[in-house]
């Protein structure tokens, strides 16, 4: 029996019981999922594999219209259902709702991750400050593209399909998107701690580390850069798509290619929580969703400034995050054997 | 092709002459960025916010009675203070660390000064007035506006100034003498962190120079600061950081670029265009880097 057996046991409990229990907090909790699900896949890039990148948000916006446009588009004319904006002329019923739903959320993983196999070779080929402005352009190219592309709303954006009527009671849909989204999120940890624990995560700190080297020791490194990105692709394509459905509208910068909301709240999150570990950006994810809905209650109008300051603080007092901290604090949970005499010794040196 | 610019081949002249004018700003902007990018190994993401806020001083001065014009030697003064309070408040905490950091913390930066301004100066669109009437050349098919040209003119001579004055002052010498070794420079005397921070002041007040004149020639809104950014960003990465009559050409060809792009593809397109055109270029720029890597195996 692991120690860590009861706190997965009681996050699985808290995770399923979650939408009984704070009934009224349901797409808050299925908001935070998303945005753990954002935290983790950056991580990925970010903390694993020392590639900061702005550019997870273009999978994310991707994901949400090729969701709901698959969706719309496997019953009806997507152009006529876009000129309709928001009067319900078209409605799905139960099966189609449910069958374009399955295909939306199935493409909604697959086409970011063959985005991301598409244009891996050419951006993943960057390195350091030129990686992160390239993908931070190339997040907000896709939304200003996006905003003129008229089938899909163009600026204005489109709807979502509502939920069917006469399927369950009131509550129902929410309740599908909380449990959706718990999975998403669970699934991803589960995925992701896997993956840490085989060779591939051992490649990506080696290419954190070192690329030049992991380069010289045999390492496709390229391969495995591609192949991290399209794992983040295909999670936060599926998250993209489920947002959409929780928000209940797409709209081209704001919501979709959110560059400078979820774009850098991702980033933030696993900073907050401490990069390059399992639990930091989970925990990053907590506290920041915690933070912002605070300041976005009680500070409203306010909120983008506290989002500025709080990167600032974040980035120049905090850099190693809430896990680092704690390592710091508590180096043997962490598995680490302090040396007492060397301690001593280096702050004699100092 | 039935596209305007086609039936109506004087409309290139224009578009080009346009982009010519638009580029030498954008140039002194990328001045500035490859001056700090240079000496101090920073990216300033706010240096898009810096040429608003600049802009907006001229928007005041042309509120209380003023003529905006003269925002072109206030606004650098008021920003040159702006960027040294910056720097002593944040960056010198980012300078020594890796170039990630800065890049975020400028972020941080840049969407707490777009807020800041959106409370200040309102979400509107605004011109300051300049009045200066146009000049039409070719038989009157060809309008360029004089505030075009003066902003030009300004840019110009501020950056031969800028020129002049890095390589006589003394304070040009330790700055230049900084970027080519901070530490040798430190040994020998030069007050580097005073160093550092005049260099983000100058690099304000360029900020400052060219976003009065985007006030008389073109529109100021809180949130159009990002794109500067990305422009000044490209310029530099093409032009090579030190590298003056290149970051000019480079800044004229991106303008060329726009406008352009403006007539083929439709104005909606513009910014998608910008942001395109750094992606292409920078994966362009790592393929040709990797034949490099391979000749040299």
């Amino acid at each position: 029996m692991n120690k860590n057996t009861y706190l997965y046991a009681g996050l699985i409990i808290f995770g399923l019981a979650g939408a009984f229990i704070f009934p009224a907090y349901k797409l808050q909790l299925s908001f935070l999922y998303i945005l753990i699900v954002l935290a983790m896949t950056w991580d990925v890039q970010g903390g694993q594999m020392g590639y900061n990148t702005f550019g997870n948000i273009l999978f994310f916006g991707v994901g949400m219209y090729v969701a709901s446009s698959t969706q719309i588009a496997m019953f009806f004319s997507l152009a006529e259902w876009t000129d309709a904006g928001g009067e319900k002329t078209f409605v799905h019923t139960i099966p189609q709702f449910f069958q374009g739903f399955g295909v939306g959320i199935l493409l909604a993983g697959i086409i970011p991750t063959i985005i991301a196999g598409v244009i891996g070779y050419g951006i993943l080929g960057l390195r350091g400050h030129y990686f992160a402005i390239c993908t931070l352009a190339l997040g907000i190219a896709a939304g200003e593209l996006a905003g003129g592309i008229e089938i899909i709303g163009a600026g204005q954006g489109m709807t979502v399909p509502v939920w069917p009527k006469g399927f369950g009671s009131n509550a129902s849909s929410s309740q599908f998107l909380y449990y959706l989204s718990f999975t998403l999120a669970l699934v991803t940890f589960v995925t992701l701690k896997w993956a840490y624990s085989t060779r591939f995560g051992l490649v990506l700190n080696a290419i954190r580390d070192n690329e030049d080297k992991a380069e010289a020791m045999g390492i496709h490194t390229m391969r495995y850069k591609i192949i991290g990105w399209m794992v983040s692709a295909f999670f936060v394509g599926i998250a993209g798509g489920l947002m959409g459905h929780i928000n209940g509208y797409i709209e081209p910068t704001e919501i979709a290619f959110a560059g400078p909301t979820f774009g850098v709240f991702m980033v933030l999150m696993a900073i907050l929580g401490g990069k390059g570990t399992l639990w930091g950006p989970l925990v990053g994810a907590t506290l920041f969703h915690l933070f912002k809905e605070g300041f976005w209650t009680y500070f409203l109008g306010w909120q983008y400034v506290a989002l500025g300051v709080l990167i600032i603080v974040i980035v120049v007092y905090f850099p190693e995050g809430v896990m680092g901290w704690l390592r710091e604090k508590y180096p043997e949970r962490f598995g680490e054997v302090v040396d007492e005499a060397d301690l001593k010794a280096q702050v004699e040196l100092k | 092709m039935d596209l305007l610019i086609f039936q109506a081949p004087i409309l290139m002249v224009q578009a080009s002459m346009d982009g010519i004018l638009l580029g030498i700003l954008f140039a002194l902007i990328a001045y500035g960025m490859a001056l700090q990018w240079g000496v101090m190994n920073i990216i300033n993401i706010a240096q898009g916010e810096l040429v608003i806020m600049g802009g907006y001083i001229a928007y005041f001065m042309y509120l209380s009675g003023i003529h905006p014009a003269f925002g072109v030697i206030v606004s650098p003064i008021i920003m040159y203070c702006v960027g040294w309070g910056m720097y002593k408040l944040v960056i010198n905490k980012v300078v020594d660390k890796d170039l990630f950091t800065s890049i975020l913390a400028t972020f941080g930066i840049s969407i707490l000064a777009q807020q800041l301004m959106n409370f200040a100066f309102g979400a509107d669109v605004v011109v300051a007035q300049s009045n200066f009437g146009t000049t039409m050349l070719f038989n009157n098919s060809v309008t360029l506006p004089n505030a075009k040209i003066f902003s030009g003119a300004v840019c110009v001579i501020s950056a031969i100034i800028l020129v002049i004055y890095m390589k006589k002052s003394k304070l040009g010498r330790a700055i230049r003498a900084t970027a080519q070794n901070a530490r040798a420079a430190k040994i020998l005397g030069v007050d580097t962190e005073k160093v550092y921070a005049a260099t983000f002041g100058i690099n304000a007040a360029l900020c400052g120079i060219a976003g009065a004149c985007i006030a008389i020639t073109f529109t100021l809104h809180p949130y159009t600061g990002l794109p500067y950014t990305v422009r000044s960003f490209m310029i530099v990465i093409i032009a090579g950081l030190g590298n003056l009559p290149a970051v000019a050409i480079s800044g004229m060809g991106l303008g060329v670029f726009e406008e352009w792009s403006d007539y083929l593809l439709g104005t909606e397109f513009r910014i998608a265009a910008v942001f395109s055109l750094l992606v292409i270029i920078l994966v362009y720029r790592r393929f040709k880097l990797a034949r490099k890597r391979e000749y040299l195996k």
